[in-house]
């Protein structure tokens, strides 16, 4: 009877993973971007061709017209307006765009948090210097800041993380701060206070671990956000510059030759929608998983 | 004489300031306590009673500075603790617990047992390691827990069992004095004698003073040597347990005492019913802050605040009706 009660005793996270499994489109989605990892560290071995080879007098061919470049003999996807084989321009811009996603969010999270907690546990001066300058981001309109910013410092992916840091902290931050209000006021951790712990043991050890949950929600459903934000600026020209692929220049590459040959934009179309749509059904199962609110 | 007090409180204050419009300006005071001086002898109980609001916790966390009282003198083991700076006070705070009222959040329910009892063991420097976890051990078998619980959660424990996690927690650094905040009030009534028969016992193997608050008195009557009426921010009579029962002088006091449920249907008692409710201490009435639910209410109640007054030895009071 006590075996059994021990193998119960699984851990806030194990209960979380258990409710998540039984969520089938979030599992789907969690599947789908597991894929799109590995196909973004594996692009050199499965890619057909090199994404910058051209190909001049294969232009803008049809998917599955015949190639002189890729190892199997024939464009999957079709080829560009410069002979490059599609399908592996798509694959190598799967990097592009899942680094900007992750990376970005990983430093707006380390910001967020620390900012929103700092702000949340002390109050006063902090927390209103903080929140206000998290207020003028919010006020920004997102896309003209991002603009503006890539504007100033160039256009090139590392430049892309810092514009979508410097605006993408206030968010986690608002909600960091939002939690710790709340959780600062649990008696558990008064008693950490009664103890004698100091200010940092508190927030690492006491409260930031109960709020975990939300931020993993935030940061998986920043990810598809940053990954539109990524295109977007590289539709426009200011994020990723050509030859090297990204999903949103091969668009803004392809909007050319719409009409005579469709296929083009469709395909980094394609990519950019299977990518949000998985995080953003595995953000909403992990929310779900981690909400205790929801226990059964 | 100060050397059996393990805490000293003098002319203990807490003052909120109320802030209103655009440039926050403090337009008054609530007066969560006002003026509140006790002390607590090693080894003893002092229960602390009052209603809902009247500052008994606030009382408490100021005694301990949780939170930072506006005035007065807190002596603990002989030295003023108001003049600690944030390190000398964060060293002293072992020596001084808190036992919580609700179980459920008074456990971080991602720790497990042994860091949520071993914690404070460990960053203070007390013991680590093998030894930390003979400590914990020793520390769950005292309580009535066993060893082998401090491998688990939080919510693999019920209520009762809970309470007694934060009993040990509270203990583990062997504390001279122990705040209980309504210890017993969350739990099932079944469950609270054990409770305080528990923390009776603890008390007698280890010497620690509590400061024991509740709202009623029937709770208090269990467990402490000496009472503490507050009403409104003050302390209005401060007695022997047994003294309090048989013999309240303050009407409040009285009050309170009548209310206390008697499980005999054929005693008729005749009860006090105070009416009205509890003035704002936002804007305390003058004079005797009792006096507008008073039936014993005279005029210079309305005027004068009173003092508190010893009217038989070891028992103090604060009303017009004695010491005159």
């Amino acid at each position: 009877m006590d075996k059994t009660f021990h193998s119960k005793s699984a851990s806030l996270w194990g209960d979380a993973w258990r409710r998540l499994k039984k969520n089938r489109p979030a599992v789907a989605g969690l599947v789908v971007i597991i894929v799109l990892i590995i196909v973004a560290v594996m692009a050199p071995v499965i890619s057909p061709a090199d994404p910058i080879k051209t190909d001049l007098p294969n232009r803008l061919k049809p998917p599955g017209a015949p190639s002189a470049i890729c190892k199997n003999g024939v464009y999957i996807l079709g080829s560009d307006e410069f002979g490059r084989d599609i399908l592996s321009r798509v694959i190598y811009g799967t990097r592009i765009s899942l680094s900007v996603g992750i990376i970005s969010q990983a430093i707006v999270t380390v910001i967020g948090v620390t900012m929103g907690a700092l702000a949340g546990y002390y109050g006063g001066m902090m927390d209103m210097l903080v929140m206000r300058t998290a207020d003028i981001l919010f006020a920004f309109p997102e896309l003209l800041f991002y603009i503006g910013v890539m504007f100033a410092l160039g256009p090139s992916i590392y430049n892309i993380f810092i514009a979508l840091a410097l605006i993408g902290w206030a968010g986690v931050a608002r909600l960091v701060r939002s939690q710790v209000l709340y959780l600062r006021e649990m008696e558990y951790v008064e008693a950490a206070r009664a103890q004698g712990f100091s200010d940092a043991r508190i927030i690492l050890r006491h409260i930031l671990p109960n709020c975990m949950g939300p931020i993993i929600v935030s940061v998986t459903m920043g990810i598809p956000g940053a990954i539109l934000s990524e295109a977007t600026l590289s539709f426009l020209g200011l994020g990723v510059q050509p030859p090297t692929p990204s999903w949103g220049n091969m668009i803004y590459a392809a909007r050319g030759y719409m009409l005579t040959n469709p296929w083009y934009s469709v395909w980094p179309g394609v990519a950019i929608m299977i990518t949000v749509f998985s995080f953003n059904l595995l953000g909403d199962g992990l929310r779900d998983a981690l909400d205790p609110r929801l226990k059964r | 004489m100060s050397s059996q007090n393990i805490i000293e409180v003098q002319g203990l204050v807490k003052w909120y300031p109320v802030k209103a419009g655009v440039f926050q300006k403090v337009v008054g005071y609530v007066k969560a306590v006002d003026d509140v001086s006790f002390n607590i002898k090693r080894g003893e109980t002092l229960g602390l009673v009052g209603e809902s609001g009247c500052g008994k916790t606030t009382t408490a966390r100021c005694m301990l500075r949780l939170i930072e009282p506006t005035k007065g003198r807190i002596l603990f083991n002989g030295r003023d603790i108001m003049k600690f700076n944030r390190e000398e006070l964060r060293k002293i705070r072992p020596r001084m617990q808190v036992i919580f009222q609700d179980p459920y959040s008074s456990l971080n329910p991602r720790l497990t047992v042994k860091e949520i009892i071993g914690e404070a063991l460990a960053f203070h420097g007390i013991a680590r390691g093998k030894e930390l976890e003979e400590r914990v051990k020793e520390l769950l078998e005292m309580v009535g827990l066993a060893p082998h619980h401090m491998r688990r959660f939080p919510h693999e424990f019920s209520g009762g069992q809970r309470q007694r996690i934060g009993i040990t927690r509270a203990l583990a650094t062997n504390p001279d004095l122990v705040v209980c905040d309504e210890p017993v009030s969350a739990l099932d009534v079944s469950i609270q004698s054990q409770i305080l028969n528990l923390l009776e016992d603890l008390q007698a193997r280890l010497g620690v003073s509590y400061l024991f608050i509740a709202h009623g008195l029937n709770v208090v009557k269990h467990v402490s040597h000496r009472v503490g009426v507050m009403y409104l921010g003050k302390l209005v009579e401060i007695t022997e347990s047994d003294e309090i029962y048989k013999n309240p002088l303050h009407p409040y006091t009285q009050a309170l005492i009548s209310a206390i449920p008697v499980p005999d249907p054929k005693v008729r008692r005749q009860k006090i019913l105070l009416e009205g409710d509890v003035p704002s201490p936002f804007n305390p009435p003058e004079g005797c802050r009792f006096w507008t639910r008073c039936r014993y209410a005279m005029d210079v109640c309305r005027r004068e605040e009173p003092g508190l007054i010893e009217c038989a030895p070891g028992h103090m009071v604060a009303c017009h009706l004695y010491g005159r």
